[in-house]
């Protein structure tokens, strides 16, 4: 602080708490439509205090979806979700992390043609190339699969440059020494290197996790079946026509259910979220 | 930067990066190049037969008033997302940066939109901003405000607009912050003891020692803008009405899944990763920049 403001100190509580009370305000409506009776949110204004339907209609969604949308159970998308949230951060940290450790520690034909491959795939997102990437997939069978839904995605640029930069601060001393003690490359990789690498992964996995849940284009194109939705698309299907003739209090209870786990994440695990945030974007 | 000491080994590297540069090739080169390929084909409308038409496709693109129209939306989409994104997140974080008590809570409750699927995003607003139903409609209607976002276009992007900001404020806000934290208080100091007042102290010391940080976040706002807000966009207004809300990405998807124009659609992907091209160029040039600083 460098001098006391207090008129000043007050404004910016005031900000802060109109900024907080304005990003929170469309959540708070959405669980207070998640307890209302279909009814109650139809009259207008809709109450803004919660009623007595959460039990219900969570397990309506949870259990039987929607009547009048997708009659896909949520708790079944909750699964396809989780496990592209699991897999893809999983399966890129595993492929970036190798890939580096061959960038960074040996030397080989091809070495920069590779660089520069891994390099330019910053520059294909998905929407650049949907219907091509779309027919590969169905030429390879893997429309509503786990592998379909997953593999496209694990292969990241910017999680093998984090790895490629973090391997580049680790001292030459320590690969030295695992060489004069007879280690091989792979001994020297299991045993100093991923160790040291835990708080990286730990960051990206963050990162990643809210990606592959939050991945909306990827399975719309590629999941046809109702069983093999995510939450987000899930939610999607189930807006079926103008504003009246959804059934909101269920939508909402499956807004919330979607939102829950990337943000408990992002909540609990926030020093290594602002980190990965932040590295990744170096 | 390069290591001085090395492992050898004539197959151990090419084990290593093969199952990326797997990846990389089935779903990402390989898509690309037939992107570039179709773009120059013309489809007949079984999808039976293909002829080489060269450019024709870029050029009926280009005459095409739609496209030219997406292309007006997108820009006007990208920079008020951009623009009021920047703005709040600047406001937030240099109030955030001034306060001692409760700092850490105000960070927790203004990064956890961060997690909200952009498709979410755009549906709970929607409810919000419904026509009929929603609550914020009510409480305009009281201002004699009349809120329909299905039929009034701009309504339709401002809604848009909203929910992709709303999702988007987060991650500004972290980087604002970090930002701010590392701008030496000695200077700060030195004006304070000068005379300066707060608000000259923030648009002549910390504004442009921020410039790194926030010219980082216009173009990370722009790709966002242009590329993530397909779901907003998809899950609330899906284009309408009359194209008001069709971003280039939103067209791209529109024309090749649902219209099934193979060529126009795979010409205007070309288009985009010229411009994906650019804004990469653009931002590692600023990171280059931003080490020397």
């Amino acid at each position: 602080m460098v001098e006391n403001r207090p008129w000043l100190t007050f404004f910016s509580h005031a900000v802060l708490i109109a900024g907080v009370l304005a990003v929170a305000f469309p959540l708070y409506v959405t669980f207070v439509a998640s307890t209302l009776t279909l009814e109650q949110i139809m009259q207008v204004p809709m109450p803004l205090t919660p009623g007595d339907q959460l039990v219900q209609n969570y397990s309506q969604v949870l259990g039987a979806g929607t009547t009048t949308g997708s009659r896909a159970a949520v708790s079944s998308m909750l699964v396809n979700s989780m496990v592209m949230a699991l897999v893809i951060p999983l399966g890129k940290i595993t492929i970036s992390v190798i890939s580096a450790f061959a960038l960074v520690y040996f030397r080989f034909p091809l070495r920069g043609f590779i660089f520069w491959m891994i390099f330019v795939t910053l520059m294909l997102p998905v929407e650049v190339r949907i219907i091509p990437t779309f027919k590969v997939i169905a030429d390879l069978g893997m429309l509503n699969t786990y592998a379909g839904l997953t593999v496209p995605l694990i292969a990241s640029a910017t999680a093998t440059f984090l790895f490629r930069q973090f391997f580049m601060t680790v001292p030459d001393e320590l690969a030295e020494a695992a060489r004069v003690d007879g280690a091989g490359p792979m001994r020297f990789f299991w045993d100093v290197l991923l160790p040291l690498s835990k708080t990286t992964m730990a960051a990206l996995f963050v990162i990643q996790f809210i990606y592959g849940w939050n991945q909306y284009l990827w399975p719309l194109l590629i999941t046809t079946d109702e069983s093999m939705y995510t939450a987000v698309i899930g939610i999607k299907r189930m807006i079926v026509g103008s504003d009246a003739a959804n059934e909101w209090n269920l939508i909402m209870a499956t807004a919330i259910l979607a939102m829950l786990p990337p943000a408990v994440v992002v909540v609990l695990m926030q020093k290594w979220f602002v980190k990965g945030l932040v590295e990744t974007e170096k | 930067m390069e290591k001085r000491v090395l492992f050898r080994s004539a197959w151990l590297p090419y084990v290593l990066v093969a199952p990326q540069i797997a990846i990389t090739i089935v779903f990402f080169f390989w898509p690309a190049t037939q992107a570039v390929w179709y773009s120059f084909q013309l489809q007949d409308a079984f999808g039976l037969k293909s002829q080489f038409v060269g450019l024709a496709n870029f050029s009926a693109l280009f005459r095409d008033s739609n496209y030219l129209e997406s292309f007006k939306v997108t820009a006007l989409f990208s920079a008020l997302v951009a623009f009021s994104g920047i703005a709040i997140s600047l406001l937030l974080a240099a109030m955030a940066d001034r306060v001692l008590r409760g700092a850490l809570a105000y960070k927790t409750l203004l990064i956890w939109p961060y997690a909200v699927a952009p498709a979410i995003a755009g549906v709970l607003w929607a409810f919000l901003f419904a026509p009929s139903i929603g609550i914020v409609t009510y409480v305009l209607k009281g201002f004699g405000i009349d809120w329909n976002w299905i039929i009034q276009s701009d309504q339709a992007m401002a809604l848009v607009v909203i929910a992709a900001v709303w999702k988007q404020i987060s991650y500004n806000f972290l980087f604002f912050l970090a930002g701010l934290q590392s701008i030496p208080k000695s200077l700060i100091e030195a004006a304070a003891i000068d005379g300066a007042s707060p608000s000259r102290r923030f648009w002549t010391i910390v504004f442009p020692l921020l410039s790194p940080t926030t010219f980082f976040l216009l173009v990370i706002n722009m790709i966002y803008a242009f590329f993530d807000t397909f779901g907003v966009i998809d899950a609330t207004t899906q284009g309408g009405p009359a194209q008001a809300t069709q971003i280039l990405v939103y067209k791209v998807y529109h024309d090749g899944v649902k219209a099934a124009d193979l060529g126009g659609s795979s010409a205007q992907s070309v288009i985009l990763m010229f411009i994906v091209i650019t804004l990469t160029v653009l931002q590692f040039r600023f990171i280059e920049r931003k080490v020397q600083y």
